[in-house]
C-alpha cells in the first residue's frame, strides 16, 4: 500500500509545529515516511514528551529514604517495610472521557492499572478525581453518568476496590471534564520490573489483546484543544475490555514469577511505538519489529495504524529466550495472544518492517531524547484583589447552601457504583476522607486520598499548589496513617498562553515546597495540558494522589462519635473566607486570595495528631466548607446531632489550613488538651455530639432535615 | 473437611472465598476452570464472585458450560454441597442447580453497599449458626442481582422453606426480597451478598464468618 505524501497539511494534522518538523529533517537527514511521521508525532506530542512541562517537573521533590523508584518509570515505587513496596500513579483520561465518557473513563482506569501491574504489582486500590461542568450544563449529567459507569464497569470487573476520590462541578469544566484515575499495587520490593531492555538479540514479545484501529492518533488528540469538530474525534477513543485486562494481570504476574521477563512495558498512549522506544531507549539498545507478526483484530492494517493503535490490554516484553516455551504456556493458559514480534539490536535504530518493506528506520534514542523541550514564556499570576465584604448569613442557611451543592453533597450515588470491597481488605470505605486497605497477609494498612482545590490554584497558584499537597497529607493523617509519598496529575489549559503557563509554574513551585517541607516526595505523575474549549481554559487542577502507611490496622482512626463525645478543634485561624466554598455556593462569588499554608504548622499539627491517636475516636481534616461542613459530615455519618459553640460565619466556614476536627470521649479530652499545650499546638473544645439537631451557636436544624438535603442533592442535580 | 474453590477467568473473589473457608477450618484447594474433575474427597465447592468470562453473553452463562461446570453439576447431583456467591449464584442458576435468574438491578446501576439481611431459615448447614429471623449485615456488590422467577417457583421456594436470606431494604428489585436460596436438598446455596467480605472485625463486621463456620463445622462432623 502506498503511503500518503508528506505535506504541510499532513504535518499540521499530526500536531507537529513547523520548527518541530525541521528538527525531524535535521535528525534523519531526509523526508520521513508517513509511518515515521506518525511515530515522531506520537513521541513528540505533549502527552508523551512532556515538552512544555519537563523543565518544571525536574524541580519537584522526588526523593527520600522511602522512595525506591521516583518519576520516569510506569509508576512510583515506595518502600513500606517487611520487604514490600507500594507502587502507584495517577493519570488523566480527560479528552477521551469528554468525547466518549463511558469508554474514555473505563480505559483510563485500565491504563493506570496496567501502569501498576507492568511493574510486577498486584493492584490493591483505585481512586478517581473527577471534575465536571456546571450541573445545569446540557452535557454534564450525561458525562457524570457515563464516566461513573465507565469507571465502575472496568474497576469492578477487573476486581480492584475503588476506595476514594473526588467529584467537583464548576463551569470552567463545561467543555473539558477531568477524569484522573489513580491505582496502587503491592509487590515485593526486590521483585519490581522496570522498562529498560537489556541484551542484544533478545526476543521482543507482544502480549495480551489483538491490535485494532482503535485509538489511532489518540495521544495526539489528547494534546490538542477542542473545538466544534469534537464529534469527529470519537473514533480516536479506545474501547476497554476489563475481562482481558484481568487475564493479562494474572498472566503477567505468573510470567514475572517464572523468571522469564527481562523488561516489560504496557502499551498505553501511542501503543507499540511508545512502549518499544521506551524499552530500547532506557536500555541503550535498538529495536527491530516485524509487524506481520503482530496479532491483528482487523484486516489489512497498515504499519502506520499498527504503530499508532491504542488498542487496550496489551503489553510488550523483552523475554529470556530460553524461557519462551514456559512463557507461552502461561499465556495459552489464560487464552491471550503471545507473539514474538521483534528483537533487540545493538545499534541505535528503530527499524519497522512490514511485508518486505522497511516502513520506518529511525535513530531510536533521538525519538525521546531529542524530543523538543520548551521553556514556554510565562507570567506570574497577579496577586488576588482583597476579599470584598461578605454579607451576613444564618449559619444553617450557609450550611444548606453547601449541602445542596453537588460538589459538597453526599456522593453515595457515585461510589456505590464502584466495588469498594473486592479483595476483602478494605477497612475504610469511601465517603469520609481517605480510604484504607489492609496490606494482605500483614498487620499493616495503606491509606489513599486525592485532593486539590482548583479555586485556590486559580487565585494563587503557589499557595494553591501547597494547599493541595497539605490537604492530601492531612487526609492521610486524619485516618492515623503516616504520609509516605504522592503522585501528581497536573491538569491545565493551553501552555502556549503565558498566563496559563504561569499557573503551571506557580503550582509546581507550591507543590515542590510543600513536598519538601513535609518529606512527602512526588514519585510519579502525569501532565494534561490543552484542557481548553474554544479558547477557554479550565480552572488549574493539579490533583494530588497520596499514600500513607499504618503500621497496624489497630492504628486506624476510624471510629464514630457517640452521645456525649466532645468535638475538639486542632489548629487555629483567622476565619479565611477568600475563595471559600461558602462564597462560591451561598453567594456565587469566587474572590479574595487562597488561604496561606504554613507548612511548619501543618507538620507540627499533623505529627501531634498521630502521636495522640489513642485519645481520638474520629478525625477529619478541615478544608472546603471549614469547620461547619466537616463537623456536619462527621455527625451525619455517625447518625448523631452536634452542638457547636461557635456562631460566627468566618469561624464556622473559614478555610484556614492545618486544622482538624476530632471527636473524643469526654474522659480523654483532658489528656489531649494537656498534650497539646505541651506541644504548643492550638487545641480547643468546640462542641459536643448530642441529640438529633445540628446546632451552631443559636441557629439549629434537625439532622434529619439536613441529612435529607445532603443525601439527595447529588442525584437531584445530575443523577 | 475439604473445600474446592473454582477460578474462572474473570473471577475476582476467588482468593477471598478460599481464605474465608480456610479461616473457618476447611482444607482448601483452588481449582482452575479447565479441570474436568474436582479434587478427590471434595465436600463443598465454592463458586466465587467476579465477572466470569467478562459476564459476556449473560452473567454466569459461559462459566456454567465450562469443563469444571460438568464436574460441579455431578458433585451436586450426588448430594455434594455447593456455595455460589454473587457471580457464583448466577452460575448456579445458569447451570440449573438453582431455579430462577438474576436480572439487571431494578435501578440499572451497579450497587455496592452493606445491607441488612434477614436469615429466612436456619434449616441448612449454612444458616444453622443463626436463629431464623436474625438480621445480619453483609455487603452486596453487583449489577445483576435482581432475583426473578415465575410465580410457581416462588411459591415452591416459600412452601419448601428454601429462601435462605432476604433483604431488609431491597437494593436491586429482587422478587420477594430474595438475597439467597437453597436447592431442594438444601445443600446448594446461592446468594448475592458477599459473606466472605465480613469474616474479620477489621472488615467492619464478622457476620459472614458464622456461615463459613457453620457449614465447615457441619461437614467436618459428617
Amino acid at each position: 500500500m502506498t503511503e500518503p505524501v508528506i505535506t504541510e497539511d499532513l504535518i499540521a494534522a499530526h500536531g507537529l509545529k513547523p520548527d518541530e518538523y525541521q528538527r525531524i529533517l535535521q535528525i534523519i537527514g531526509r523526508v520521513p515516511s508517513f509511518t515515521e511521521l506518525g511515530i515522531f508525532s506520537a513521541m513528540w506530542n505533549e502527552h508523551c514528551s512532556y515538552k512544555s512541562s519537563k523543565k518544571w517537573l525536574r524541580t519537584l521533590h522526588t526523593t527520600g529514604p522511602q522512595v525506591l523508584c521516583g518519576p520516569g518509570e510506569n509508576a512510583g515505587v515506595v518502600d513500606i517495610g517487611d520487604g514490600l513496596a507500594v507502587i502507584f500513579k495517577m493519570e488523566s483520561h480527560n479528552h477521551p472521557s469528554y468525547i466518549e465518557p463511558h469508554q474514555g473513563a473505563a480505559t483510563g482506569v485500565g491504563g493506570i492499572l496496567r501502569d501498576v501491574f507492568t511493574m510486577g504489582a498486584r493492584p490493591i486500590a483505585a481512586m478517581n478525581a473527577l471534575s465536571f461542568g456546571e450541573p445545569s450544563h446540557p452535557k454534564t449529567a450525561h458525562l457524570v453518568k457515563g464516566v461513573v459507569e465507565g469507571i465502575g464497569s472496568y474497576g469492578n470487573a477487573f476486581g480492584v476496590p475503588t476506595v476514594g476520590g473526588e467529584v467537583r462541578f464548576h463551569r470552567s469544566y463545561n467543555g473539558n471534564c477531568l477524569v484522573n484515575a489513580f491505582a496502587a499495587g503491592l509487590a515485593e520490593a526486590d521483585k519490581i520490573f522496570y522498562s529498560a531492555a537489556s541484551g542484544v538479540g533478545m526476543p521482543v514479545v507482544y502480549l495480551g489483546a489483538k491490535t485494532g484501529r482503535d485509538g489511532v492518533g489518540g495521544a495526539t488528540m489528547a494534546s490538542a484543544e477542542f473545538d466544534d469538530t469534537i464529534e469527529e474525534k470519537r473514533p480516536t477513543v479506545q474501547v476497554g475490555d476489563p475481562f482481558t485486562e484481568k487475564r493479562l494481570l494474572e498472566a503477567c504476574l505468573e510470567l514475572m514469577a517464572s523468571g522469564a521477563v527481562i523488561s516489560i512495558q504496557d502499551m498505553g498512549a501511542a501503543g507499540l511505538t511508545c512502549s518499544a522506544v521506551e524499552m530500547g531507549d532506557k536500555g541503550g539498545l535498538g529495536i527491530k519489529l516485524q509487524l506481520d507478526s503482530v496479532p491483528q483484530r482487523e484486516a489489512k492494517m497498515t504499519a502506520y495504524e499498527m504503530m499508532l493503535s491504542e488498542s487496550q490490554e496489551r503489553m510488550l516484553m523483552v523475554l529470556k529466550p530460553e524461557m519462551e516455551a514456559e512463557a507461552k504456556a502461561i499465556f495459552d493458559k489464560w487464552d491471550l495472544d503471545f507473539a514474538i514480534v521483534g528483537e533487540t539490536i545493538p545499534e541505535d535504530r528503530f527499524l519497522i518492517l512490514h511485508g518486505n518493506e522497511v516502513k520506518a528506520d529511525l535513530p531510536l534514542s533521538k525519538l525521546s531524547s531529542s524530543a523538543p523541550e520548551y521553556d514556554r514564556p510565562w507570567v506570574p499570576t497577579p496577586a488576588a484583589a482583597p476579599l470584598g465584604a461578605v454579607p451576613a448569613i444564618d449559619p444553617i442557611d450557609a450550611l444548606k447552601a453547601l449541602l445542596s451543592s453537588p460538589s459538597y453533597a453526599h456522593k453515595a450515588w457515585v461510589w456505590e457504583q464502584y466495588d469498594s470491597q473486592v479483595m476483602a481488605d478494605t477497612i475504610r470505605t469511601p465517603g469520609l476522607g481517605a480510604g484504607v486497605v489492609r496490606v494482605h497477609g500483614t498487620a499493616k494498612a495503606l491509606a489513599f486520598t486525592s485532593d486539590v482545590t482548583p479555586r485556590y490554584v486559580k487565585a494563587n497558584p503557589v499557595e494553591g499548589g501547597k494547599q493541595a499537597v497539605a490537604e492530601a497529607w492531612r487526609n492521610l493523617v486524619a485516618v492515623g496513617a503516616t504520609p509516605l509519598a504522592a503522585t501528581d496529575n497536573l491538569n491545565f489549559g493551553n501552555p502556549e498562553k503565558p498566563e496559563i503557563m504561569g499557573q503551571f509554574v506557580g503550582a509546581i513551585k507550591g507543590i515542590g515546597e510543600a513536598c519538601r517541607a513535609l518529606d512527602f516526595p512526588i514519585v510519579s505523575g502525569n501532565v494534561s495540558l490543552y484542557n481548553e474549549t474554544d479558547g477557554k481554559g479550565i480552572l488549574p487542577t493539579p490533583t494530588i494522589g497520596a499514600v500513607g502507611l499504618l503500621d497496624s490496622v489497630d492504628d486506624l482512626i476510624g471510629g464514630q462519635p457517640q452521645e456525649g463525645d466532645v468535638a475538639v478543634l486542632i489548629g487555629s485561624g483567622t476565619g479565611h473566607l477568600g475563595q471559600s466554598a461558602l462564597l462560591a455556593e451561598a453567594f456565587g462569588r469566587e474572590d479574595g486570595d487562597a488561604p496561606q499554608v504554613d507548612l511548619a504548622v501543618e507538620r507540627r499539627n499533623g505529627e501531634f495528631l498521630l502521636a495522640n491517636r489513642k485519645h481520638i475516636v474520629a478525625a477529619s481534616d478541615l478544608s472546603d466548607g471549614g469547620l461547619a461542613l466537616a463537623a456536619f459530615e462527621m455527625a451525619e455519618a455517625a447518625g448523631i446531632g452536634l452542638s457547636l459553640e461557635l456562631a460566627e460565619t468566618p469561624a464556622l466556614f473559614g478555610e484556614d489550613q492545618a486544622r482538624y476536627l476530632l471527636a473524643c470521649r469526654p474522659e480523654a479530652v483532658e489528656a489531649l488538651l494537656a498534650a497539646a499545650s505541651a506541644a504548643g499546638v492550638p487545641c480547643a473544645q468546640v462542641g459536643r455530639f448530642t441529640g438529633t439537631d445540628f446546632r451552631m451557636g443559636h441557629s439549629a436544624a434537625s439532622m434529619a432535615e439536613l441529612s435529607g438535603v445532603y443525601r439527595s442533592a447529588f442525584e437531584a442535580a445530575v443523577g | 473437611m475439604k473445600a474446592a474453590v473454582i477460578t474462572f477467568p474473570g473471577s475476582n473473589c476467588d482468593r477471598d472465598l478460599a481464605e474465608a473457608f480456610a479461616k473457618a477450618g476447611a482444607e482448601v484447594t483452588r481449582v482452575w476452570h479447565k479441570e474436568t474433575e474436582l479434587p478427590k474427597g471434595t465436600d463443598i465447592v465454592g463458586i466465587p464472585g467476579g465477572f466470569s468470562f467478562g459476564d459476556y453473553l449473560r452473567c454466569g452463562a459461559i462459566a456454567a458450560r465450562s469443563p469444571v461446570g460438568q464436574a460441579v453439576a455431578a458433585h451436586a447431583k450426588k448430594g455434594g454441597y455447593v456455595l455460589g456467591i454473587c457471580n457464583g449464584f448466577q452460575v448456579l442458576t445458569e447451570m440449573g442447580l438453582l431455579p430462577g435468574v438474576l436480572m439487571r438491578n431494578a435501578g440499572l446501576k451497579f450497587v455496592c453497599r452493606t445491607v441488612g439481611l434477614t436469615v429466612a431459615t436456619r434449616e441448612s448447614a449454612y444458616t444453622a449458626g443463626w436463629q431464623t429471623g436474625s438480621v445480619i449485615r453483609v455487603p452486596v456488590a453487583h449489577h445483576d442481582g435482581n432475583y426473578t422467577a415465575d410465580a410457581a417457583t416462588l411459591q415452591r421456594l416459600k412452601a419448601e422453606d428454601r429462601i435462605a436470606f432476604t433483604y431488609v431494604d431491597n437494593p436491586n428489585g429482587a422478587m420477594a426480597d430474595i438475597a439467597g436460596i437453597l436447592s431442594d436438598n438444601r445443600r446448594v446455596l446461592g446468594m448475592m451478598p458477599h459473606p466472605e467480605r465480613v469474616v474479620d472485625a477489621a472488615q467492619g463486621g464478622t457476620d459472614g464468618s458464622v456461615l463459613f463456620r457453620s457449614v465447615v463445622g457441619a461437614l467436618a462432623e459428617a
